[in-house]
């Protein structure tokens, strides 16, 4: 049976529970922070004009962590992890729920995953906000996941395998297959197709699946994030060219690694190396030295570099040169070295927390100043509303390399899936977009959806399972060719199952009857009916029977026809066999030895099964 | 029979030229391809003849596996690929891939510009073999082809070693490269899970040592460093660009920190400040240590260790007081290569060999027919080229800092592994011969060590994986819960082989696929009995009799009058002529034989059936009841009535008997 269970409404940020062949596994864990918008900024000073404002609530966000009662989370055997954004909910899974299994993700998503701002975590301090988590537990939770590679087989209690595979969309991003030896899952979460910065996406692994659960595509499926990153460049030097600073809201890693690469490229073409770049999060230092170290998981071009060696990223360069400089917040040093006009990234892109609230209030007043919004998580309008009016400017560059529904659907014909499953906002064009019929899903056989709290029943049967044959046993079989090509052997053995796996040992040899005197009682006479014997197929023709016969010594034989067959009298035995296509009966006094006889020749001319 | 067989090509009881070839289940794999620094001539090199006299190696091996890059693992490369000629896959990790090229240019400088030689490969060659080059990652299992697959393992040893096991079907072998089972400055400790290969081929280089405690080692080291730069002499350590020489910069770098120590420490050539950056880019194939820490501070980022002018060599003693004299007078000072056979290392030797006041540390093993193995062998007059003699005045200290496991090591990784037998290489053959028995006495594990060229055959049973249909598993396993521990129950089916597909079925199931009908057999016995009873009396009193007897059978008294027992039916009649005698028709199919004869043979033991206690109807007891065969065929036609199925498949269809 297998069954999903779906715990997440948010297609970008899944949160699903696969049930497959006795084993209970979550696939990502994804906690949905768009919510996050009905909060008031937390600026740094207490601003009488935000905490005034109606409409927005200071109230505590349980809401994120309303996981339904759909299923015991302390049942789940294993969670595996796709990529460092769908992974914030795992504290509340691990410590609270009674978890006891194991977490599976990659080096480079638990590394950078440690270092993304979440608002449960980062936010602790400030009483209006419910804290969730304690650092405690998000190292405690960090702790629980056990490092894979791609490519690399896991099993699950011998009974299930699974496999990340590379997803193309960020370092260390994965796409799982969930597999036995004759069942393949493939969950595919935050792939992309394009070619940036992580290694590209492998689809051939993906092949021969008998369903593909597909999550995680771009949600800006209308723009192309090419022509973003161009729009992004251009704006930004219109703005510093009139003397007027840039502030790009970003998470600390990701898209932000491909923005300083561009400007790295772009800068001094545009004759803007004398502006300074300012990354600003308390994990800035972090993700810069670590994206530099994670080779193994990089596309090709920037593997090589190591082997000159130098670093995979261009901004190390940015660095030496002093064009990009990070700190850990606007306090300290950052007010020092602070030039006018500048580019500055910082977080959180939702602007309700971070220091990008600071500079919404400092750079909002001038209309000379331009913020440019790539991350696609959150509605830029929304993200705005508390701080109108705003005089500055405000650029929509959304960045999502994830899937688009053209790319879904040569991906679905290259790697010809038995079934898709697919959250169902897939399955019909966006509510804003309902006349764009491209914007969904289209395969064959249509896909099948789900959405929140439901349980899908996914639509294949298991037939097959694996098991072994030990070389003895396998040695004594005799094969016998039935038909060209096909040929078959009965097996008699005894079954040894241990850990999910299966085994076939030889029979063990018969017993040497004890010849002791004791009287037996009748019961422990009886056979043991559980002995199976052959099916019999074939048939047997007359002649050569009675040949046969008269060879083994009978005599005085008579064959009568019947409707259906033949019988064979042997009278003075006074037997009677009767023999017809697909049926031999053999009818005769008591006599044990007689019967056998008969029995054997019978057996001579049919087959065993 | 299938079999595993082995065949070193290098280090068969030696140590340099690794070159192992495997065969697996019909694949040929070669691990390492390395050279001999003991050798200068033909023997340098892995003799690849072995492979094949004639055709091109591509056609004999499946694919090449480097464990790591030091020379000896991977000198014979582009040799072997690019002047042999070899076109398949050749895997190796990441870090080995980045760094093998530059020591193979490294040696090739030393060997052609340096030593003058011809026919050895060139810088094109170099790259040419690199082009051929997979990289793996760690636990990655990568699919050589639909059969053959493989998986590296961390080993420690230098920054990105690694083992691999390789596998086909059920048949495995790991190989473990150089390897160290105790983490160091730099590197974690080598690690694999318990794979159960058929063979683990493992390097012996330190089979008879057990080593103290790493500090105390590093503490022996630091002590005389700074002993012999305090009375005023040159310490030379001579190492290879990557591995130990990082592991005791990282040492003396600190120990230079917390002692507040100016001298300076010098590395030899430029290589070596690329190697750091190699190991900076590598950040996660060093230990916890470091990688916890890295984002504050990189340990290979050294203050006191600075890269080193060729000239300062000539000058006398140090001036260890003045700040900036210092640095014209070279206390400390690493220099490759790390056996003292050539280059900047022996220079250096040559001239600071006269005075007494140096000091040589060797921190790693040297192969035989190097100067390093030389002087450690307590030789001290040294025949160079030219028939020149130089005389070595100079302290020599060993100090094993060689990343390689020890005999406690060896025997902890054979145990982590489990492998069914264990292969020595990379060892001196009297050592080896130590820890041969020591693995086969302590761990019961056969253990081979073969010579070079020698081949080791093992025979092995590969269990066959073919499907089994889930419904006959189902049907097993659920009778399985019951457990008879006297009695092992039969699983019966047919194995379906098609093509290169199998599976196994339940017979019906295969007679049903192969569109055959199954062919019924089906016996039907007289029992004679004198009995002046009606045959429906007569039936029950069979019935109750069974009843009692057969426990654990299900036995059934029908409508009809006739009496089952599980699918063997059992009817009462009368034959015409004689109202005494009646005959019990016992009918059942082949499936059924065994109870049914004993049926039959239990109905005809007349003696047997009276017996007490619980037999209900004392009729049964009479004397007169005997059983007899009577002549005559019955007329009577018996109607064996289909069953209920149950979990048996063998149940007779509705069969008419006509007699």
């Amino acid at each position: 049976m297998k069954l999903t269970y779906c715990l997440s409404g948010h297609p970008t940020l899944p949160c699903n529970v696969l049930k497959f062949k006795s084993t209970t596994i979550m696939l990502d864990c994804g906690l949905d922070m768009t919510s996050t918008l009905n909060f008031l900024p937390l600026p740094l000073v207490q601003s009488p004009r935000l905490s005034n404002l109606p409409g927005w609530s200071l109230k505590d966000g349980n809401a994120f962590l309303d996981k339904t009662e759909l299923i015991d989370l302390s049942t789940v055997d294993v969670i595996l992890i796709s990529n460092y954004h769908c992974m914030m909910a795992l504290p509340y899974i691990t410590e609270h729920t009674g978890f006891t299994g194991t977490v599976y993700a990659t080096e480079p998503t638990v590394q950078i995953g440690r270092l993304l701002p979440s608002p449960l975590k980062d936010a602790v301090e400030v009483s209006t906000w419910r804290r969730c988590y304690t650092m405690q537990e998000v190292n405690s939770a960090l702790s629980k996941i056990q490092l894979v590679g791609y490519s690399q087989k896991i099993e699950l209690f011998g009974a299930v395998q699974v496999t990340p595979l590379s997803s193309g969309y960020a370092l260390g991003s994965s796409n799982w297959i969930i597999q036995s030896h004759y069942e393949k899952v493939s969950y595919v979460s935050g792939s992309s197709l394009l070619t940036t910065h992580p290694q590209p996406m492998d689809q051939a692994s993906l092949k021969n699946s008998d369903v593909l659960v597909l999550t995680g595509l771009t949600q800006i499926p209308t723009a192309n994030p090419d022509g973003m990153v161009g729009e992004f460049c251009s704006n930004l030097a219109l703005t510093v060219r009139n003397g007027g600073n840039v502030l790009v809201p970003c998470y600390p890693s990701g898209v932000i690694y491909d923005l300083l690469e561009c400007l790295y490229q772009y800068i001094d073409s545009a004759g803007l190396s004398s502006v300074p770049l300012y990354f600003i999060s308390p994990v800035a230092n972090s993700s810069l030295e670590f994206s530099q170290i994670f080779a193994e998981w990089l596309c090709h071009n920037k593997q090589s570099k190591v082997y000159l060696p130098e670093p995979p990223f261009p901004h190390a360069e940015l660095i030496q040169t002093n064009k990009l400089k990070h700190y850990p917040s606007i306090h300290g040093d950052f007010s020092n070295d602070f030039r006018q006009p500048c580019v500055v990234f910082t977080g959180h892109p939702s602007l309700r927390f971070g220091d990008v609230v600071h500079f919404m209030e400092l750079w909002g007043k001038s209309s000379l100043n331009t913020i440019i919004f790539t991350e696609p998580d959150f509605s830029y309008l929304e993200a705005l509303a508390p701080y109108q009016p705003l005089a500055m400017k405000c650029i929509y560059c959304p960045i999502d390399t994830r899937l688009n529904f053209i790319q879904v659907s040569k991906l679905l014909k290259e790697v010809q899936p038995l079934h898709v499953v697919c959250p169902e906002q897939y399955t019909q064009p966006p509510p804003a977009q309902s006349h764009r019929m491209d914007l969904m899903i289209d395969c064959q056989p249509p896909a099948m959806s789900y959405r929140r709290a439901e349980v899908l029943a996914l639509p294949f049967k298991r037939r097959y399972e694996k098991i072994e044959i030990m070389p003895e046993l396998a040695d004594s079989l005799v094969p016998m060719e039935i038909k060209p090509g096909i040929s078959l052997a009965t097996v008699s053995a005894v079954l040894h199952t241990k850990d999910n796996k299966h085994l076939l040992q030889p029979p063990p040899r018969p017993a040497q009857p004890t010849s002791g005197k004791k009287r037996k009682r009748v019961s422990d006479d009886v056979p043991d009916c559980k002995v199976l014997k052959p099916l019999l197929s074939g048939s047997i023709p007359v002649e050569q029977f009675v040949q046969t016969l008269e060879k083994h010594g009978f005599s005085d034989i008579k064959v009568e026809d019947t409707a259906k067959g033949h019988i064979v009298l042997l009278q003075e035995a006074e037997t009677l066999i009767q023999i017809e296509e697909d049926s031999t009966h053999i009818i005769c006094d008591n006599d044990e030895m007689l019967r056998v006889r008969l029995r054997d020749l019978v057996l001579k001319f049919l087959q065993k099964f | 029979m299938p079999e595993i067989r082995v065949t070193p090509l290098g280090a068969g009881q030696d140590v340099g030229r690794s070159c192992i070839l495997v065969s697996i289940a019909g694949k040929n794999v070669m691990l390492d391809c390395g050279m001999h620094m003991g050798f200068n001539d033909d023997r340098r090199f892995p003799d690849f003849s072995y492979i094949t006299q004639n055709g091109r190696l591509t056609d004999f091996l499946d694919c090449v596996i480097i464990s790591h890059f030091h020379l000896d693992h991977c000198g014979a490369l582009p040799y072997f690929s690019e002047m042999v000629g070899y076109d398949g896959p050749i895997y190796m990790t990441h870090p080995t891939q980045a760094i093998c090229p530059i020591l193979l240019e490294d040696y090739r400088k030393i060997a052609v510009d340096k030593k003058g030689e011809a026919n050895f490969f060139t810088s094109q060659m170099i790259k040419d073999c690199m082009k051929k080059v997979v990289a793996v990652h760690l636990h990655q299992t990568v699919q050589v082809d639909d059969e053959l697959e493989i998986k590296a393992y961390y080993a420690g040893h230098v920054l990105g070693a690694a083992m691999f096991q390789i596998k086909v079907g059920s048949e495995s072998v790991v190989y473990t490269g150089d390897y160290n089972m105790t983490p160091d400055r730099h590197l974690g400790a080598a690690w694999i899970d318990k794979c159960r290969p058929n063979l683990l081929i493992t390097e012996s280089t330190y089979a008879t040592t057990i080593r103290d405690s790493k500090r105390c080692r590093e503490r022996d080291f630091l002590k005389k460093v700074h002993e012999t730069v305090e009375r005023g002499g040159k310490v030379l350590i001579p190492v290879f660009a990557l591995g130990r020489a990082q592991e005791l910069c990282i040492l003396l770098e600190t120990f230079w920190e917390r002692m507040n120590l100016k001298v300076p420490i010098y590395f030899s050539t430029g290589l070596t400040e690329k190697a750091n950056h190699y190991y900076k880019l590598f950040i996660p194939w060093t230990n916890q240590k470091i990688r916890k820490t890295f984002v504050q501070r990189n340990m290979f980022e050294f203050k006191h260790i600075k890269a080193f002018d060729r000239a300062f060599a000539d000058n006398p003693g140090p001036m260890v007081s003045g700040g900036i004299a210092a640095l014209n007078h070279p206390p400390v000072v690493f220099a490759t290569p790390g056996m003292l056979h050539a280059g900047q290392s022996l220079q250096i030797f040559r001239k600071w060999a006269g005075n007494e006041k140096n000091m040589v540390i060797m921190p790693g093993y040297c192969v035989q027919g190097t100067v390093g193995h030389k002087i450690l062998s307590g030789q001290r007059k040294l025949e160079m080229e030219g028939r020149q003699v130089l005389e070595v005045k100079m302290q020599v200290e060993y100090m094993s800092f060689s990343a390689h496991a020890d005999a406690k090591g060896i025997m902890q990784l054979v145990g982590q592994a489990e492998p069914e037998s264990v292969l020595l290489v990379h060892g001196e053959a009297k050592k080896m011969e130590f820890l041969k028995q020591k693995i086969e006495q302590e761990l019961r594990v056969s253990c081979y060590m073969p010579a070079n060229g020698e081949t080791v055959t093992l025979p092995t049973s590969p269990s066959i994986p073919v499907g089994i249909s889930l419904g006959l598993l189902k049907r097993e396993m659920a009778q399985g819960l019951l457990p008879e521990a006297k009695k092992p129950r039969l699983l019966h089916g047919t194995l379906i082989m098609k093509d290169s597909n199998f599976r196994l079925v339940s017979s019906e199931q295969a007679l049903k696929e192969l569109g055959l009908a199954e062919h019924q057999l089906r016996f039907t016995c007289r029992v004679h009995l004198h009995d002046t009873r009606k045959e429906q009396e007569m039936a029950l009193r069979v019935y109750s009799h069974l009843k009692s007897v057969l426990k654990d059978h299900c036995v059934q008294h029908l409508p009809d009058g006739s009496v089952t027992v599980e699918s063997i039916l059992i009817q009462a009649a009368a034959p015409s002529e004689d109202p005494g005698t009646k005959v019990l028709l016992v009918s059942w199919t082949y499936q059924d034989e065994e109870l049914g004869s004993f049926l039959t043979s239990l109905l005809k033991k007349g003696r047997q059936l009276t017996q007490p206690p619980p037999l209900p109807s004392p009729s049964w007891t009479e004397p007169g009841l005997h059983v007899s065969t009577v002549g005559a065929l019955s007329e009577q036609t018996l109607q064996v009535p289909s069953l209920g199925t149950e979990t048996m498949c063998h149940v007779p269809t509705q069969a008419a008997v006509s007699s």
